[in-house]
Parts: C-alpha cells; sequence; structure tokens
C-alpha cells in the first residue's frame, strides 16, 4: 500500500508542476500588466498559446540537424524532471534521494547546455548570440548557486532538498547571517535563470539585448511549446525551491494526513502566489541592464555565496 | 605471478618495436603494429582489472637489471593495479582506433616503432617499485612521447612542441630524481619497500612533497607547469593525442599518488595547501586557456589542464583529511579524485579520437574552418557530443559523478580543525564550480563551431565519415561514459581495495543499495542515482514525445532560416569559435590575460575592410618562463667566449676549478 501511495505521491507531484507552471507565468505577466495600468491577457492564455503552438507544424529551417529537433525533448524532460524533484507541498517524494539539489542544478545545466547547442545548430547571427551570452550568464549563474547550496548543505548538514526542508522547518536554524546572504544570493540567481528583468526580458523580440529569446529563435510550433513549458517549468521550480528553503511552513511531512496535504498544496499555492506577485513588483520596478553589466549583478551574487559559505566554514553558528 | 604476466605483455610491447622498424614501410605494418598492442593491452587489462576486483595481495618481482646492488623491483598492489586498468583501457582504445587512423599516416616509421614502446613504459612506470626502475620507465615514456610528438618534424610548431616538451620533462625528472634521493637517503635504498619503512623528518618530508609536486605535477600539466602540454599532445597524432591526455597525465597522477600518499607517511596538515591550491587555480586558468582557443585539440589539451586541476583538489582534500585522521571522508576525496581520473581517461580518450577523425575527413584542426559536420560525419558527431556532455560534467554522465562526489567531500571539511584550511576550502570550492561552469561553455563552443552550423569551409563541406575501427572506439568510450555515469556504484566499489590501502578505509560498500544508489556518508546527508535520473529523463522525453506527435500534430515543414528576418545566404555570417568566447572574455580575459580588442574602422568612402584584432598575453608565460629563457640565453651568449680560448688559458681554468674545489672540500671537512 505504501508503495502505491508513495507512487501516487510522485506522480501527483510531476502532474502538478506541470498543470501550474503556465498558470503561474500567466499570473505574473496579468499582474505586471495590471501594475502598467494594463488590462493584460487572461490568466489562462499561456494554456491556449501552448495549445495553439503544439498543434501548428513545425517549420524547420533548412540546414537544421537531428540534434536540432531532439533538443527541445531532451531540454523538456530535464527540467521536468529537475522540478519534480523539487518538494512542493509535501516533502515525502518517493524519488527525491534519486537526486539531490546538486544534482538538480547540474540537470537544469544539462538542459540549458543542449538548448546553447540549438542556437548554434541552425548556423545564424542571432543564434550564436544568443549561445555565447547564455553561456557568460550562466558560467557565473552556475558557480553563485553551488555556493548557495554549499551554505545550505551546510547547515542542513545534507544536500537532499526534502532534509533541508524538514531541517529549516525545525527550531534549530535560528537567524543567521549566511542564511541572509544565500538567499539575497540565490533571488539574484533566479531572476538571471529565469531570463527575467533586469538580465533578460522575456517580453521581448527584435532587440539586440535578448539572450534567451535569440537562442530559440529559429523554434517553431510542438518545438516551441515545449521551449516555452520548459522555461514555465523552471520558473516554479525555482520559486518552489526558494519556497521549500526559505519558507517551508506547511509543507506536509512524508507521513502526513489528508488535512494536512490539503494545507500544504493551499500554503504552496499561496507561497506561488506571494513570489510571483514579488517578482511582479520587482521586474516592474527596474530597468534592465547592458549585457556587460549581467557579470557585476552576478559576480555579486557569487561574492555573497562564497561570502555565505565562508562564515559558515569559520564558524558553525553564523 | 601477474606481476610475471604483466612484465611478459610489456616485453610483447617492447618486441614490437624492432619489428615496426623493419616492416615500417609495408602496408600490413599498420594493421599488425596496432592490431597486436590492441591484444596486448587487452590481456594487461583484463589481468589487472581481475587483480583490482579479486583484491590479489601484491605480487612482486625481481630481475637482476638496474642498479647491480638492487635489481628492478616491479610490484602489483591496489593502486598500481587500478592505474594498470587506466592505462591499458586506454591504449586498447587508442590502438583499435588507430587500426583506422593511423592508415592516413604519411610517415608510419616515425610513429609505428614507438607507438608500443611508448605504452610498454607508461605500464613499466605504474609497475616499478624501486625508484630507479622508476625513473628509468618515467624518462623511457618521456622519450618516447617525445619521439610521438616530433612525428610530424616538417611543421616547425611541433619542433618547437617537441623541444619546449623536451625541455619540461627533463626538468620534471630532475625534480623527481631529487625526491628519490631524498627519500632514498644517502645508504642509497632505492626500493620502495624500504623508503616505506624509512620515516623521513618533517623538514626532509616538506621538502619532498614539493618535489613531487613539482616532478609530477610538470607532467600531468599543473599550472603554472603545464607550458609544454597544449603544444605538445596536440602536435601528436590523434592517437597518441588521447594517450598523452588521457593516459600520460594520470601516470604522472599515479606519481604523486604513489610518494605521496604511500612513500612519504602520515601527513602533516599543511601538506594538503600547496596540492588545494595548485589544483584549485589549474582548473580554472586551464578551462580559461581553453576557452580561448580555436584550434580543437589544443583546446582538448587545455581541458585536460582543468581535469588535471579537480583530481588534485581532490587529492588535496583526502591529504587534508588524512592528516586530521578523517578517514571516511579521505577515503570519500580519494574515491572521487581516482574516479576522475578514470572518467577523464575515458572521455578525454574519446574527445580526442573524434578530434582526430575530424582532422582527418577535413585536414582541419581549426575550429574556425568547421562547422556543419554533423550533417556529414553524423556518428562523430553523436559520440563527441556525448564526450562533451561528460567533460562538462553533466548528469547523467560520468564525468558528474566525479565532481559530486568532489563536492561532497569538500562539504565534508568544515571539520577539519585548522584555520589556514577553513579559509583556503571554500575558495578552492568556488574555484570547483566556476570550472564546472565554464568547462560546459567551452564544450557549447568545441561542438557548436566545429559540428553545428554551416560549414565555413569547403573542406568541411565535403568531410566524409571515418572508418569502423575508429567508430567502433569511440562508441566503445562513449557507452563507457553512460554506464560509468548511471551505475557509478560498481565503479566506487572497484576503487575500495585502492583506498583501503592508502586512506586505510574506503567508501560504504554501494552497489548493494536500492536502486543502485550512491550514497557517500549517510542517505539523510547526499545520494545520487544516474540510473533513475537517466531512467526520468529518457521516460518523460519519449513520453511527451509520444504524446504530442499522437495528439497534437506531427507536420513538418522545411524553410529558410528565420534569423529575425535577415538571413545572410554567407556561412561567414555565423558565430565563430572567437566571437562565440568573446562575453566570456571580456568577462574574464581582461584580468587573466589582459585581453584587448582592436577595432580598425576604414574611413569613410574607402574599400579596405574593417579588421578586429584580438590580443592575448599568456601571463604565466611573459612572467615565468621568459625571463628563464632569457636567463639561459643571456648566460650561455656570455659563456660561449670559453669555447674559443688558447691552449694556455684552458690550463689555467682547469687548474684554478681544481684548486677551487680542493679547497671547497678542505673547508667543507
Amino acid at each position: 500500500m505504501a508503495i502505491v501511495r508513495d507512487f501516487t505521491f510522485q506522480g501527483a507531484e510531476m502532474l502538478l508542476v506541470l498543470l501550474l507552471s503556465p498558470l503561474l507565468t500567466g499570473f505574473v505577466r496579468k499582474v505586471k500588466a495590471r501594475l502598467l495600468r494594463r488590462q493584460g491577457p487572461p490568466l489562462l492564455q499561456p494554456y491556449r498559446d501552448l495549445v495553439r503552438l503544439m498543434r501548428k507544424e513545425v517549420v524547420l529551417a533548412e540546414g537544421a540537424s537531428w540534434l536540432f529537433r531532439v533538443i527541445p525533448y531532451i531540454v523538456f524532460a530535464g527540467t521536468w524532471v529537475a522540478t519534480s524533484l523539487v518538494p512542493t507541498f509535501g516533502s515525502g517524494l518517493l524519488f527525491s534521494w534519486s537526486a539531490d539539489l546538486i544534482a538538480i542544478i547540474a540537470l537544469l545545466g544539462s538542459a540549458r547546455f543542449f538548448l546553447a547547442l540549438a542556437g548554434l545548430d541552425v548556423g545564424t547571427a542571432f543564434g550564436g548570440i544568443g549561445s555565447s551570452r547564455e553561456v557568460m550568464i550562466a558560467s557565473l549563474a552556475e558557480p553563485a548557486m553551488l555556493m548557495i547550496v554549499f551554505t545550505l548543505a551546510l547547515i542542513a548538514g545534507s544536500t537532499q532538498l526534502s532534509t533541508m526542508a524538514a531541517y529549516m522547518v525545525s527550531s534549530a536554524v535560528g537567524l543567521r547571517v549566511s542564511l541572509g546572504l544565500a538567499l539575497l544570493a540565490l533571488i539574484m540567481v533566479a531572476i538571471a535563470e529565469n531570463a527575467r528583468i533586469p538580465v533578460d526580458n522575456p517580453a521581448t523580440h527584435l532587440e539586440l539585448t535578448m539572450v534567451h529569446e535569440a537562442m530559440v529563435l529559429e523554434y517553431s510550433g510542438r518545438h516551441l511549446a515545449l521551449i516555452d513549458l520548459s522555461s514555465e517549468l523552471k520558473l516554479l521550480l525555482y520559486i518552489s525551491a526558494i519556497a521549500c528553503l526559505f519558507v517551508p511552513w506547511g509543507i506536509a511531512p512524508p507521513d502526513a494526513s489528508p488535512q494536512m496535504l490539503a494545507l500544504g498544496v493551499v500554503s504552496y499555492l499561496g507561497k506561488l502566489v506571494v513570489g510571483g506577485t514579488l517578482l511582479a513588483v520587482f521586474e516592474t520596478s527596474i530597468a534592465k541592464m547592458r549585457v556587460f553589466r549581467v557579470p557585476a549583478f552576478l559576480g555579486a551574487a557569487l561574492m555573497l555565496g562564497l561570502l555565505a559559505t565562508l562564515l559558515l566554514f569559520v564558524s558553525r553558528s553564523l | 605471478m601477474i606481476v610475471v604476466y604483466t612484465l611478459y605483455g610489456v616485453a610483447a610491447l617492447m618486441t614490437l618495436a624492432p619489428i615496426a622498424v623493419f616492416f615500417g614501410g609495408s602496408a600490413r605494418a599498420n594493421g599488425i603494429t596496432y592490431g597486436a598492442s590492441l591484444i596486448v593491452s587487452l590481456t594487461l587489462c583484463t589481468m589487472a582489472l581481475l587483480t583490482l576486483v579479486g583484491h590479489a595481495s601484491g605480487s612482486s618481482v625481481t630481475l637482476p637489471f638496474g642498479l647491480p646492488w638492487l635489481g628492478a623491483h616491479f610490484r602489483i598492489d591496489a593502486l598500481s593495479a587500478f592505474f594498470l586498468v587506466v592505462v591499458n583501457l586506454g591504449g586498447a582504445t587508442a590502438s583499435l582506433f588507430a587500426i583506422g587512423y593511423g592508415r592516413h599516416e604519411d610517415t608510419p616509421q616515425r610513429v609505428l616503432p614507438f607507438y608500443p614502446v611508448y605504452l610498454a613504459a607508461m605500464n613499466l612506470v605504474v609497475l616499478a617499485a624501486d625508484a630507479f626502475s622508476f625513473l628509468v620507465s618515467w624518462e623511457f615514456m618521456s622519450l618516447a612521447s617525445w619521439a610521438l610528438v616530433i612525428a610530424h618534424h616538417r611543421d616547425r610548431e611541433n619542433l618547437r612542441a617537441g623541444y619546449v616538451y623536451l625541455l619540461m620533462a627533463s626538468f620534471g625528472t630532475t625534480a623527481l630524481l631529487l625526491a628519490f634521493g631524498l627519500l632514498a637517503g644517502s645508504n642509497g635504498d632505492y626500493a620502495f619497500d624500504a623508503i616505506r619503512a624509512a620515516h623521513p623528518s618533517a623538514g626532509l618530508a616538506a621538502l619532498v612533497l614539493i618535489l613531487a609536486l613539482i616532478g609530477t605535477g610538470s607532467k600531468a600539466g599543473v599550472v603554472p607547469l603545464h607550458a609544454w602540454l597544449p603544444l605538445a599532445h596536440p602536435a601528436a597524432p590523434s592517437q597518441v593525442s588521447a594517450l598523452m591526455s588521457g593516459v600520460m597525465t594520470k601516470v604522472a597522477v599515479y606519481g604523486f599518488v604513489r610518494i605521496v600518499f604511500d612513500l612519504l607517511g602520515t601527513p602533516a596538515w599543511w601538506w594538503s595547501m600547496p596540492v588545494l591550491a595548485a589544483g584549485g587555480i589549474t582548473a580554472v586558468m586551464g578551462v580559461l586557456y581553453a576557452l580561448m582557443q580555436h584550434d580543437l585539440k589544443r583546446l582538448l589539451a587545455y581541458h585536460t589542464v582543468e581535469n588535471i586541476g579537480i583530481i588534485f583538489i581532490g587529492l588535496g582534500l583526502a591529504l587534508a583529511f588524512k592528516a586530521y585522521g578523517m578517514d571516511v571522508a579521505a577515503a570519500l576525496a580519494l574515491t572521487a579524485a581516482l574516479f576522475h581520473v578514470f572518467n577523464h581517461s575515458v572521455f578525454k580518450s574519446l574527445l580526442f579520437f573524434g578530434a582526430g577523425a575530424v582532422l582527418n575527413a577535413t585536414g582541419e584542426r581549426d575550429m574556425e574552418h568547421l562547422g556543419g559536420l554533423i550533417h556529414r560525419m553524423p556518428q562523430t558527431a553523436f559520440v563527441f557530443l556525448v564526450g562533451c556532455v561528460a567533460i562538462s560534467a553533466l548528469p547523467p554522465l560520468n564525468g558528474f559523478v566525479s565532481e559530486w562526489l568532489t563536492f561532497q567531500a569538500i562539504l565534508l571539511s568544515p571539520q577539519i580543525p585548522s584555520w589556514g584550511l577553513k579559509l583556503l576550502v571554500p575558495a578552492v570550492g568556488a574555484l570547483l564550480a566556476l570550472s564546472a561552469a565554464l568547462a560546459a561553455a567551452c564544450f557549447v563552443k568545441a561542438f557548436g563551431v566545429s559540428f553545428l552550423g554551416r560549414a565555413r569551409t569547403p573542406q568541411a563541406a565535403a568531410a566524409q565519415e571515418t572508418d569502423r575501427n575508429s567508430l567502433a572506439a569511440m562508441y566503445f568510450l562513449a557507452a563507457l561514459c553512460l554506464v560509468a555515469g548511471i551505475l557509478p556504484g560498481i565503479f566506487i566499489d572497484g576503487l575500495a581495495p585502492v583506498t583501503n590501502m592508502l586512506a586505510g578505509t574506503s567508501m560504504p560498500h554501494q552497489t548493494g543499495l536500492q536502486w543502485l544508489t550512491i550514497v557517500p556518508i549517510a542517505e539523510s546527508r547526499s545520494s545520487y542515482n544516474g540510473l533513475l535520473v537517466f531512467l526520468f529523463v529518457t521516460l518523460s522525453g519519449s513520453i511527451a514525445a509520444f504524446a504530442i506527435h499522437r495528439l497534437a500534430s506531427d507536420r513538418l515543414r522545411r524553410a529558410p532560416a528565420w534569423d529575425c528576418g535577415y538571413p545572410d545566404p554567407s556561412p561567414a555570417t555565423q558565430y565563430t569559435a572567437s566571437s562565440f568566447a568573446q562575453p566570456i572574455r571580456r568577462v574574464y580575459g581582461t584580468a587573466v590575460f589582459r585581453a584587448r580588442e582592436i577595432g580598425e574602422m576604414p574611413p569613410p568612402g574607402a574599400t579596405t575592410p574593417a579588421r578586429l584584432t584580438v590580443e592575448l598575453r599568456d601571463l604565466i608565460w611573459d612572467a615565468a618562463y621568459a625571463p628563464i629563457a632569457g636567463l639561459i640565453g643571456f648566460t650561455a651568449e656570455r659563456l660561449n667566449v670559453l669555447q674559443f680560448l688558447t691552449i694556455r688559458r684552458y690550463l689555467t681554468l682547469v687548474f684554478t676549478a681544481l684548486v677551487l674545489l680542493l679547497l671547497v672540500l678542505a673547508i667543507w671537512q
């Protein structure tokens, strides 16, 4: 019985993140539009976009290789698996031990690796500009993220997300300087990783400053739908990870009763609403920066992460 | 007994050399030499594997060569068995690759005789159990590889590479000679057993450590002693490049492990500091250098430097843990380092084979002249891609597992009491993270520019897929990358005898765990299951593909590239290797390489083309090598006068020298 329950739980988690992620993106867009005093697209617009794209034919560039056609599936699968390993409403995920936080980061790294290759596959200038900038941003964001993982792992004594969440909700944590630094760094990395303002603009096209959109410019139809869904999943992943590590209250423990699970779902949705709103407010209140200001931004995140780790090496209580 | 059979194998490889000398000109020589090398290497590899897995206790033999009072000692223990596996696996795949690849060699007589000798010498280094045989084999290995580096000696660059290599190799051997001299003491007890039994004083041990780091580090490519490596490794024929990068650097790592972990006794806490610092700097500098290259083989060679850094980080951590008696942590760090030794030898050989196949098909090593090869050489492209993913430390392949283990070892290090290490280890961790991220960027560039996009030259457009033997070698290594990535427990358990020998304990038994997960310390701490990650990703990708094709749409239409409405038919408008690296060069290069971009715009109306020149300076070469070379040149110039003296002056010179030496001796006594 237990194994059936665990499988259902894991399956529910996978479906939940898949179904919620377009809604989250729609929600952020809506709040942004409202903040700009626009009506904004309806909340369900991302679903409609996905369905429309899926039904369309793929217009494949001449000279695109087999790799170009496989990459959307690899990127989607990698991102989906990574997202479904992050505890959302409950921490009793069946397969949570199959990949710890470092492996989740690395899975996202694999997805990015292939996406950057896709940018180079057709052999256009826009694809190249996107890929080269993406790897530049990643070369700083990934180490920063790893330093954050180090900080959290040293505090919680584990790199398993579920163990970390359980530790964070216990009273042993307390207020720590290193946690504050790590949270700040994590938010900076999350903004960069999800191609949000001020690092990149998710709503732009035909602009020399774009990064992510330039890389996927040649994709269309179902391929584009998968890439879009992957970036929506990634946004959900980062908000879930921040929620599970820094505001872990309400997450249902592994052997939770139905009431606690319901509470977990409600509190998770609440966290997503708060996270999405904060993101939208942040994005509307700041201008996009020049591409070569990004290294300074991410370098700061890396330094914050390193500082937090150093503090923990110096004293376990900081 | 096993050591005797191994020596027979080595002797068989040696006898191949004269055969190749006599018959090198004939058409069959290629197949016979490489085929025989393949068979012998496979046999040796199997024997070493059986020794390692069968926990066979060390067997040794003493042969009546070498120093008259010593003889030549050879011995196989767990450590040498593991490295024998690495060496002979590399040797076997390189031979298989070369059966096809070597056919295109212009001057086979310059390659064939040295190739088996080189393999034999690497085996001998690992087998040697006394300082004399070790050094002789080491030098033998250096010279054989040097001969292979200058095989294509008509290229001036290769000659220079050979020259720098020879200098650095003799420098490294000198350091090792001194290290062993200090270890053996004044009574000349050069057998490893005698050295192990003697306990050197703290100061002496420190000196030996530094000398060993210099001696083996110069062969392995530790920054700043790496200068020869990116010149020499690409200059050799590709199967030899693969051996030099994938295997010989590992033999150097073996030398370091043998001296520092085995012969030198219990480490002091500070020993780890130079090793960790060298490892961290080597990792980041190696990958930054690699990113700036547009020669495919040189990029790979620089990337070897990075991986050596990662291995030395693992070894440094192991030393630190061992010094404080944290045996479990030491075993973890050592396993991480040795697993990376194995992994790197696999994927670096694979990548060099791929580069060799490209070189054969197009005659080009310069990535700016390649492009679009995935259409012409789909199989090579596929296996090269596997190698790129593996070396970039991305799951579910093997590079990720060993780096993950290294990270886990770093996370255990706050328990180390010393303050110096408390500050150094997080910094090294950050450098390791940085190098991992930059490695991915580097291989996006390597694969993307060479294999994707449109062909930049007619040669690239007319490339042909490589032959079946070469493909078989590459497919085998690619499969090994996957197997070691998804079933790492087997490999970690295989390393247990080595860590038992060097750290006194081993990581917990892995293969019995549920779903073949690996758990370094405890499940609540960290675990990773490559198999499940691989299955999940494959399954969800296939389900998505199936569902979309079935339920939504599977129509497809080919059309010109969109490119925001401005597609240009010329392949020159694609991103090149140097333009791809431009953002990274701008972020890191200005500080590390003093990178400068000089744009020359012609005045309005002029018909001359605009130019962009990129200047990079190798600060390490400028700061360390150039002054030494200048000093030697200057001294040699001055001393040149001595060659043109009269007989009277020579006699005076000799007499003065004699008197001076006697005086020194008199004062000394």
